[in-house]
């Protein structure tokens, strides 16, 4: 057994790079060595120039997102004992997403994606201060996997048609849509359908469900995104209902 | 944000898939087994046209084989821009959705003039 391992970390710093270009490191090795200690002991010990992001180390923060010999991970939750046979880990910025430095995407885009549908609870009337809105352990049960997203944006670097389209919504954003949509004390629903309906909304979604696969939190977006797709039928039905009655678009 | 008139398609890929995963193989199988099953094969046609003259079995003949089609040709459609395969919308969607409108055409014609 290897006590060393080597990563092949993809470089690129703006001011002084034309384009992004691969630099070796060997780490040492053991089995409770994640991909983030590695590169923070690249960081402390071997080359203080490398720029990567990260925070909690625990996977609830979701910034340490990078690929790892090509799939989406977040490198706090990945160990190096899963690569010692591969003998090379690449690590690389997240796919799709455009490249800040080394290791850091730039996931501006994301979050501007995520505010738009409006992912907090929208009340049309606020509950007197000493009740709370109250929620059986079932009505919780119908959002509650989808509430567990934490921003980290692997699927965003796993989606094929937000490598393609980047004003697609995109899986996290579209399942917070759904998160709150399905959440018995939200009345906003109308405030994000019109996003759903859009092109750009869940149906650029082609089912391919890498998005569900690497996700680190099992939210599967791929679900969220179809069950997304019949609100939006079902809107579209009633929109057509309105319409043929002589009403204006909804 | 400009509403997508997916839901159509979507529509009637959802209801072909849901069809094709409940009923389509117990379908497929029970046809080729009438090969080694039926005896007397003019009587079951017999049985299977004065079947077909009710406008209900009709329609849900047409359901079984009209709504499939649109399934796979929404996911044929679908599958061309996963495989980066480019060309005008009108002429693919027309070709694969028109060809399911067609077929599901021909289809009633046939069922409806029997």
């Amino acid at each position: 057994m290897s006590d060393t391992i080597e990563l092949a970390v993809t470089r690129y710093r703006p001011e002084q790079d034309t384009q992004p270009w691969e630099q070796r490191y060997t780490v040492p090795c053991s089995d409770d060595m994640s991909v983030l200690d590695a590169l923070n002991y690249i960081k402390d010990a071997l080359d203080p120039s490398l720029s990567h992001r990260w925070s909690c180390r625990m996977a609830i923060c979701g910034s340490c997102g990078v690929m790892v010999n090509g799939e989406p991970k977040l490198s706090c939750k990945t160990f190096l004992r899963d690569y010692r046979e591969a003998g090379v880990l690449e690590v690389r910025a997240l796919d799709n997403l455009p490249v800040e430095r080394d290791l850091v995407a730039d996931i501006s885009g994301v979050v501007e994606h995520i505010e738009a549908v409006k992912p907090w609870l929208i009340r049309h009337s606020e509950a007197p201060v000493d009740t709370a809105h109250s929620q059986t352990p079932a009505q919780m049960a119908r959002y509650h996997a989808f509430s567990q997203c934490i921003n980290c944006a692997l699927c965003y670097a796993a989606c094929p048609q937000f490598g393609r389209n980047p004003a697609f919504l995109g899986p996290a954003a579209l399942t917070l849509a759904q998160r709150y949509n399905l959440d018995s004390r939200d009345e906003g629903s109308s405030e994000r359908m019109p996003w759903l309906n859009a092109e750009e909304g869940v149906w650029s979604c082609t089912f391919v469900g890498y998005c569900s696969e690497v996700c680190p939190k099992d939210v599967d977006p791929a679900s969220a995104i179809n069950r997304g797709k019949v609100a939006s039928d079902i809107n579209y039905g009633v929109n057509l209902f309105r319409l043929l009655r002589g009403k204006g678009d909804a | 944000m400009r509403r997508s008139h997916e839901p159509i398609s979507w529509s009637l890929f959802g209801a072909g898939g849901m069809l094709l995963a409940f009923i389509g193989p117990g379908l497929i199988a029970s046809t080729l087994l009438l090969g080694w099953l039926v005896q007397d094969p003019q009587a079951l046609y017999a049985t299977l046209s004065s079947g077909l003259q009710h406008p209900l079995t009709r329609l849900a003949t047409l359901a079984v084989i009209a709504l499939p089609l649109y399934h796979t040709a929404h996911r044929l459609y679908h599958g061309l821009h996963d495989l980066h395969i480019k060309g005008p919308t009108w002429l693919l969607g027309g070709f694969f959705y028109g060809g399911a409108t067609a077929l599901s055409a021909l289809c009633a014609f046939w069922l409806f003039t029997l």
